[in-house]
């Protein structure tokens, strides 16, 4: 019974827009009421989504369900895809470029960040076509 | 619940109802209606952006007249760091004080001193192995109403240490009541203020009941008056000379506070739009090894606050200037330990800082949902040229506006021209089908 639905496209490379996406998303739940932690919570994992789109993919989206119960955000975008996941979710593991490191990303802490801050967290990769990142925060 | 008094005020009179403040209030606290603008008091933070941006002089900020001093027998004046960066050729600073007392004052007690107070106190805090990550400065009020309103998360990080001013109005009304042998109510103690947002955490403080503070006088209404005094010299009296050091008084400038504590891994930001981005930035943990964060909502700190009369980077250089000739002691050596024990109980906050829910649609979370998805609905129709001619800040704001009953569909220019347009041939195909 998803109430409300919206989608934020995010470009890759994009640096000069990186950040709003998730910046709009946390606006729209602090409108909405939604509980502080909670927000602070997705506030984080969306903005480590947002970046990862950024820098690994070429070009997704994040799309934001709302209901009483629940808070579901989908992560989803046209890439490389990654090859192993156990060995991506390592904290510290990271494949980003020098120049991306050097703007303070790519430490390696995205997608272990994201499933710590969430209360269910689904990855779904294939090699050459995408990748597809379920979250979900339960409200109250 | 307590009557929440603001300092910016609108003066009806002078308000043209043109869209400057509108565009430029950082909280969209500000609506046209009915050819005047109009404050919302529940989002306003009292940086006053729109004072400085009202070319009709408009928006003002209502602080004590100085003949409110006289409400009271003995008088102290708290002249804010920035009071020191407003004058031409202040060669020797203990003039300020000569000419505050010339005007009036029983005594000056400068508020750089509460400053090195409040530092002391922070870094102790800082010390403490529980402290938050990072701990945010206590100081700006127009940033703390920021958090209350935007970024609840982060008041736990807020130091619960009182702000500069209170430090100072509390040891200068006690050290003269023990010199004088007066009773504490006959004391009055007014800040010397360069912005709003002090005036309203006088008459609503943020993290404590009561303020020490008896009243704010906008340093522009006191600065003529002053600076022909000044013009006097100062009285042979050196103490006070002696009482202003460098790091209480660079409190005046952005990462003043940051250079008084010392720490590594400060940062201090300043401009209200520059302090949001930080504080997001914190709230995405994106700056984990951070300890401590100064924001200010003006532009180059206190020296930029809408009270004051001098240019910020004229005040600023000054200050700089100042701030070199002076010794550069640390808190630890210019505030005593007996005054830091003194002080302990009574510069704590004593009530904790409130969330602010103006943000939120609704109180029922149904119900917010439901007007939300009203709102992205409307914001479809709407031009999305921000142009903010209904009287809302961005069409965005509008359709909120239009969810909440505040404003209507037609109050968007565009879509009242497209009204009328299909009106229009709607009547030129009516008189088509009729007979002449």
């Amino acid at each position: 019974m998803a109430v409300l639905k919206e989608v934020f496209p995010v470009a890759a490379e994009d640096f000069v827009s990186a950040g709003e996406a998730s910046a709009q998303i946390k606006r729209l739940l602090k409108k909405l009421g939604v509980d502080g932690g909670v927000v602070r919570r997705i506030s984080i994992a969306s903005y480590e989504a947002e970046i990862n789109l950024v820098i690994h993919s070429l070009g997704g989206q994040m799309e934001l369900q709302v209901d009483e119960k629940e808070i579901v955000l989908i992560v989803s975008d046209v890439g490389p895809g990654i090859p192993n996941i156990e060995l991506a979710m390592s904290e510290g593991y990271s494949t980003a470029s020098d120049d991306v490191r050097m703007m303070g990303f790519g430490a390696g802490m995205g997608l272990s960040n994201m499933a710590r801050n969430s209360d269910e967290f689904n990855i779904e990769s294939r090699e050459g076509s995408g990748t597809t990142i379920r979250m979900t925060f339960l409200l109250s | 619940m307590e009557l929440y008094r603001h300092s910016v005020r609108l003066d009806k009179g002078k308000c043209v109802g043109c869209t400057n403040c509108l565009k430029h209030c950082p909280t969209e606290a500000i609506r046209i209606r009915g050819g005047r603008a109009m404050i919302l008091e529940d989002l306003c933070i009292d940086c006053g952006e729109c004072i400085r941006v009202c070319q009709h002089h408009a928006k003002v900020a209502v602080s004590d007249p100085l003949s409110a001093i006289n409400r009271f027998r003995y008088k102290i004046a708290l002249p804010a760091p920035t009071l020191y960066g407003q004058f031409k050729n202040l060669t020797n600073a203990s003039s300020v004080p000569s000419g505050l007392k010339r005007m009036g004052f029983d005594a000056v007690f400068d508020v750089a001193r509460g400053a090195e107070i409040v530092s002391r106190a922070v870094a102790e805090r800082l010390a403490q192995p529980d402290c938050p990550h990072p701990l945010i400065s206590s100081a700006c009020p127009a940033v703390l109403r920021l958090i209350q309103i935007r970024f609840p998360e982060l008041i736990d990080n807020v130091v619960d240490v009182r702000s500069p001013m209170e430090a100072a109005a509390t040891v200068a009304r006690s050290e003269f009541c023990q010199e004088h042998g007066v009773r504490p109510e006959e004391v009055g103690c007014f800040f010397i203020t360069p912005c709003p947002a002090k005036v309203t955490a006088i008459r609503n403080p943020i993290g404590h009941e009561k303020s020490a503070v008896d009243g704010a006088i906008s340093m522009l209404e006191i600065y003529g008056l002053l600076s022909h005094q000044l013009r006097r010299g100062s009285v042979k009296n050196q103490d006070e000379q002696a009482r202003l050091t460098a790091l209480g008084l660079g409190w005046a400038r952005s990462g003043g506070e940051c250079a008084c504590l010392g720490v590594e891994e400060a940062l201090a930001v300043d401009g209200i739009e520059n302090v949001s981005h930080v504080l997001e930035a914190i709230e995405n943990d994106q700056l984990p090894d951070l300890r401590f964060f100064e924001g200010l909502a003006c532009s180059g700190g206190c020296v930029g606050g809408p009270l004051t009369f001098e240019n910020v980077y004229i005040a600023r250089n000054r200050i700089r200037a100042l701030v070199a000739s002076l010794p550069k002691d640390p808190p630890t050596a210019t505030v005593s330990e007996d005054l830091h024990e003194a002080m302990r109980p009574l510069i704590g906050f004593d009530r904790p800082v409130r969330t602010l829910e103006s943000m939120k649609l609704d109180t029922d979370f149904k119900s917010a949902l439901a007007k939300m998805d009203r709102i992205e609905e409307i914001v479809k129709k709407l031009p999305g040229l921000d142009c903010g001619s209904c009287g809302s800040p961005t069409c965005r704001a509008l359709a909120e506006d239009i969810a909440a009953g505040d404003a209507k569909e037609m109050d968007c220019l565009f879509l009242l021209k497209d009204k009328v347009r299909a009106m229009a041939q709607q009547m030129i195909d009516i008189s088509g089908q009729t007979r002449d």
